[in-house]
């Protein structure tokens, strides 16, 4: 790992062990060039994954990186697009190293692109480190179970689907949902209860965002005071479309050196998954490679859980990396290939409802498919309240019950039901509306709680099959003395 | 001193080692190891990254490399070792996490000079399996001057766990006990002699290999899990196999965590292979809490874990299901009841697949190499109820349960309908149910199971209990066709008979099919537990009956108060459950009798 990049402090991504300058002076010929792939000879000395500069003929350099070597011949992906390399003059130089990113507290606070080069005009970056950009697996033995309760102020979260300090938890949309702004929502709002307090250090990787995204992202994460605690790295849509590929592990990277080696909490938000796995596609048409579903490359899962298990805490070390990832399901499709390696990745899942959100329902967080696995561990007395996970149980199943009925309702109408059935019809719609719709007012633990035990107290005491008996009378008493 | 189970390849004299000719992720393809076998570990370039070779063809050697390959070069040397991937069996196993190939991941956290430990698995380490330091208690059960053969019992080690270790004669060696050791010593050291040949406790077996036993024979006893939908409807056979396909997030992780838990097996062999590396963690914070439901011990104590979580090397994962499986057969040679848990046996396919893809071969089903059916069948056919090797004929058994992830939910891919010609119990995991909350989401109507058990659960829980089962099944069934109806005509279509079946079939689901696995008393349901629940639902099915009989209306008797102590049933204590059914039926006849 090297400590110094040679190219100045500017160039964030770096690639050298000092080797640099041994290999640089090999040049190698580009033989042809598909898509953003480019096939070059004289790989010997050249590894496998490692980064390269392509030259262009016109002396631009850009940067790629070696898929896969064989003989005398390297495969290279070029970060930059290979818009004009097609030409005999099209060089490559070896850097003799993986790709790098610059590291360190200096990074906060600043706008980077893609790569992980500064756009905002500011100084050079002063890195501690530089680090390998792929990371490198946390072995189960050496973490800590994610315990702590992040309270979000969402209630839909918070009460039912329960976020904690070092969870991956995304955030299935579809086009035009508001998934950006529950996004920024919930890291404006989010603190971690009890020990470790403190806010979140935000980095903010976009992949292939419109420019319209972009704006917003730097209007609510690098606003005044909102800057001197995030880190955003833009590819936007017209960036080169592999240079997705690298954006998420440079953040990554840059926040778990934050986490692991400075202690802090990181709240890492990438959006959108769905444009990093399309430049996967992309990469692996043009490898001529075997497709697995829908053309996408049988390797995805393994390569998205190369990100998405970057996300945790480690036994006997402050800091965390938490992540939360935006996802536009392609035709709002819960079974398409990207949400669904995703969801079997990830611990959990936050889904936004076409339908809530038609219905002025905001946040339009549908509470059924979403899910919080490590809700469990991060709950209960001492974390949240004694009867959250009572509370939680019995919204689900009498909400659940209200769809179904809904559902009945539609087609044979409301004749057969018994008052039960009515209430929990009734319960359905006041739930979406005044618990899942809190609009933009932030709501603590103890208010989300307390709402659901008034939108329960419309059933019987005895038709709160998931309360326990002790829960109910204590509840009992407590109204009664208040 | 390492005992090979299986005698040694013979010394090829002169090593030649190849060198790197191509690296694609985790495939690399060397020139000039002309002496390779196809299996035989090899060690990968100037860090020594160990591979195996999956493929030879003339000049051309194909390794599966175990780590990330990352910086390779072409014309970097690779060293053949001439030996196939192995794991070591010893004292030391049980309570141990280990990674694909069975590296010691606490050895590795401990591995540097970091204070807190190594957060990160770093690369080409090696690092003995079984501990060479730690020394065990020998206490031999042979005698000089004894004859014994390959699985005769040798002498027992004391591990700190309830389960005694049994050190078995090794395959290949046998003859008369010259020698034996009694005292502390550490796995290689000799504790025997016999024919002429020391023996020590470590044993080395190639984990491609099944192990060989004296005869199989058929699963007869149930694995009893304290999941109540599992005993009661579909119950898997010790020795038996069982598959949990279900979409994400459908509880296929919490139901194998359960089973790791609550089973009465003797070990558990826990794989996760592919999956989050938190799942691991989880167990490993929570197991050493509790005790084992059989023997009061550790639970922690009777767990092997095997950890290729999903960012770990993807060759990896191919290999930890048969490094898993090998560990669960040596214990079942010790006369042990093993249960095996994969989670998740589709990543383990898509590492097959990968790696297929990479050698580019010719894809079957979506992009699945043809030999998928045959691996898999060569892994679920090496469950099995068995007498062991050994003049004691002792019995063991591995159970093997499974679990699949099928794309988008989806049960007719390919790993999904190949495991089903295989497995003998299906526990079939449902999306809309684990959405609507309902758990375990086992759908009742699509489960089977293959083994016959009636028999002997009528035998040892109680007389009946098939008939229960039988009855359960029956109004589950009879509900589903009801429930059809209500959706296209609404519930006054039903006769009041009918309504009587929709209404017992509610408490069904939801009293005693849905059993929480973070209840504390809840998670685990004994037998007779579960038989008196049941017969608390059958027998207000049938005052049920009775009622709309004597043409009361099927509501009026579904809301008698006594009906809505069904739902506590669950957070019964197992001792008091018989006298509190009893009470509880006296109570629901005598109300809608009153009716
Ligand atoms: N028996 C159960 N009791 C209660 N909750 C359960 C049960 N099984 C599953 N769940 C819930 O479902 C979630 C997903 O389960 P998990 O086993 O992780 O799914 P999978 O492995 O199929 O993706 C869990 O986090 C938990 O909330
Ligand atoms: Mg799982």
């Amino acid at each position: 790992m090297s400590e110094r990049s040679p190219n100045g402090m500017t160039q964030a991504i770096a690639g050298t062990n000092g080797r640099a300058s041994l290999f640089s002076l090999e040049r190698r010929t580009v033989g042809y060039v598909s898509g953003p792939l480019l096939v070059a000879g004289g790989a010997e000395g050249v590894g496998y994954n490692e980064i390269v500069d392509v030259v262009a003929p016109n002396g631009e350099t850009r940067r790629g990186q070696v898929l896969e070597v064989e003989g005398d011949k390297m495969v290279v992906q070029v970060l930059g697009g290979t818009r004009g390399l097609d030409r005999p003059a099209t060089k490559v130089r070896s850097r003799g190293e993986v790709a790098t990113m610059a590291v360190g507290s200096d990074l906060v606070g600043r706008i980077l692109d893609g790569s992980g080069r500064p756009t905002d005009g500011g100084p050079p970056l002063r890195p501690a480190a530089y680090r390998d950009v792929n990371g490198a697996p946390l072995n189960p033995y050496a973490r800590a179970h994610p315990s702590d309760f992040i309270e979000t102020g969402i209630s839909a979260i918070d009460g039912l689907n329960t976020l904690v300090r070092g969870q991956k938890l995304p955030i299935f949309s579809g086009f035009g949902l508001p998934a950006a702004e529950l996004a920024a929502r919930i890291a404006e709002g989010a603190s971690v209860v009890g020990e470790g307090e403190g806010d979140f250090v935000v980095v903010f990787a976009a992949m292939g965002v419109t420019h319209r995204e972009a704006a917003f992202f730097r209007r609510r994460f690098a606003g005044s005071a909102a800057l001197e605690r995030s880190v955003l790295f833009l590819n936007l849509a017209d960036d080169p479309s592999v240079e997705r590929i690298l954006t998420p592990r440079a953040a990554l990277t840059a926040a778990e050196y934050l986490a692991w080696e400075e202690g802090r909490d990181v709240l890492v938000i990438l959006s959108d998954i769905t444009n990093y796995a399309e430049a996967l596609r992309e990469v692996s048409a043009a490898r001529e490679e075997i497709p697995g579903r829908r053309g996408y490359p049988g390797y995805m899962y393994t390569d998205l859980a190369s990100l998405f298990e970057r996300a945790g805490r480690v036994r006997g070390r402050p800091g965390s990396v938490t992540q939360l990832m935006i996802l536009s399901m392609p035709d709002d499709d819960i079974t398409h290939p990207i949400p669904d390696l995703t969801g079997y990745i990830t611990e959990g899942q936050i889904v936004l409802s076409r339908e809530l959100d038609r219905r002025g329902i905001d946040p339009p967080i549908d509470v059924l498919p979403s899910l919080s696995r490590l809700m469990n561990a991060g709950i209960g007395a001492g974390k949240t309240r004694e009867d959250h996970r009572q509370v939680a149980d019995q919204l689900y199943a009498s909400f659940a019950r209200g769809r179904e009925l809904r559902r009945l309702v539609s087609i044979v109408g409301e004749g057969a039901l018994s008052d039960e059935d009515r209430r929990q019809l009734a319960f359905a719609d006041d739930f979406e509306e005044k618990f899942v719709g809190q609009g933009v007012n932030r709501r603590s633990i103890e208010d989300t709680l307390e709402t659901a035990w008034r939108l329960l107290g419309r059933f019987p005491p005895d038709e709160l099959k998931r309360i326990k008996p002790e829960t109910l009378e204590r509840r009992q008493t407590m109204e009664e003395g208040l | 001193m390492t005992q090979t189970d299986v005698r040694s390849r013979p010394d090829r004299g002169a090593r030649i080692d190849g060198e790197i000719w191509r690296v694609s992720g985790p495939v690399v393809v060397a020139t000039g190891l002309t002496d390779a076998r196809l299996y035989n570990v090899v060690y990968v370039g100037e860090a020594r990254l160990p591979g195996e070779v999956i493929r030879l063809d003339g000049e051309r050697a194909t390794i599966q490399v175990y780590e990330d390959t990352s910086g390779l070069r072409v014309g970097e040397p690779v060293e053949d070792t001439g030996e196939a991937l192995t794991v070591e069996l010893g004292p030391g196993l049980l309570g141990g996490i280990f990674d694909g190939t069975q590296r010691p991941l606490p050895t590795i956290a401990a591995v540097g000079d970091d204070p807190y430990g190594a957060p990160t698995i770093g690369r080409g380490l090696q690092v003995p399996s079984l501990d060479r330091e730690r020394r065990w208690t020998f206490v031999p059960s042979v005698s000089a001057g004894d004859k014994v053969g390959p699985g005769d019992v040798l002498g027992i080690v004391a591990e700190p766990t309830a389960i005694s270790h049994k050190v078995l004669v090794p395959h290949g060696v046998s003859g008369v006990v010259e020698e034996t050791r009694e005292g502390s010593f550490t796995v290689e050291e000799p504790v025997a002699v016999v024919g002429g040949e020391p023996v020590a406790m470590l044993r080395r077996w190639p984990v491609r290999e099944p192990r060989p036993v004296a005869r199989r024979l058929d699963p007869e006893e149930p694995l009893v899990t304290g999941q109540r939908i599992l005993d009661t409807l579909f119950p898997v056979a010790r020795g038996g196999t069982a598959t949990i396909p279900g979409g994400f997030g459908t509880g296929k992780t919490v139901l194998e965590q359960s089973l790791a838990k609550f089973s009465d097996a003797d070990v558990v062999v826990y794989i996760g292979c592919g999956e989050r590396g938190n799942e691991l963690t989880e167990v490993l914070e929570e197991f050493p809490e509790l005790t084992d439901p059989k023997t009061g011990a550790s639970l922690m104590g009777r767990t092997v874990l095997i950890a290729n979580t999903s960012n770990m090397p993807v060759a990896a994962r191919e290999a930890s299901i048969y490094t898993g499986i090998a560990i669960a057969e040596y214990f079942r040679d010790q006369g042990l009841g093993v249960a095996l848990m994969a989670d998740s046996t589709s990543r383990w396919g898509e590492a097959l697949r990968e790696v297929s893809g990479r050698l580019e071969e010719m894809p079957a089903e979506e992009g699945y190499p043809a030999y998928l059916s045959t691996r898999l069948a060569e892994f679920y056919e090496r469950a099995g109820s068995v007498v062991c090797l050994g003049a004691d004929e002792r019995e063991g058994s591995v159970t093997v349960v499974g679990a699949v992830s099928p794309a988008g939910g989806d049960f007719s891919e390919p790993i999904t309908q190949n495991t089903l010609r295989l497995a003998g119990t299906f526990w079939a995991l449902d999306t809309s149910l684990a959405r609507a909350r309902h758990f375990p989401a086992i759908a009742w109507g699509t489960s089977y199971t293959l083994y016959e058990l009636d028999g002997w659960f009528d035998r040892e829980v109680a007389d009946g209990w098939s008939d229960g089962r039988a009855w359960a099944l029956d109004l589950l069934q009879k509900e589903g066709a009801l429930l059809d109806i209500v959706q296209l005509l609404g519930a006054d279509a039903l006769a009041p008979a009918q309504r009587a079946i929709l209404a017992t079939g509610r408490l069904m689901r939801e009293d005693f099919l849905q059993q929480s696995a973070f209840d504390e008393i809840d998670a685990y349901c004994a037998l007779p537990k579960q038989r008196h629940m049941l017969r608390v639902v059958r027998a207000a099915h049938e005052a049920l009956v009775a009622t709309v009989g004597r043409g009361a209306a099927s509501e009026a008797g579904a809301a008698v108060p006594a009906l809505r102590e069904v739902s506590r049933m669950k957070y019964w204590p197992d001792e008091e459950a018989e006298g509190r059914a009893s009470d509880l039926i006296e109570r629901i006849r005598k109300e809608m009798e009153e009716l």
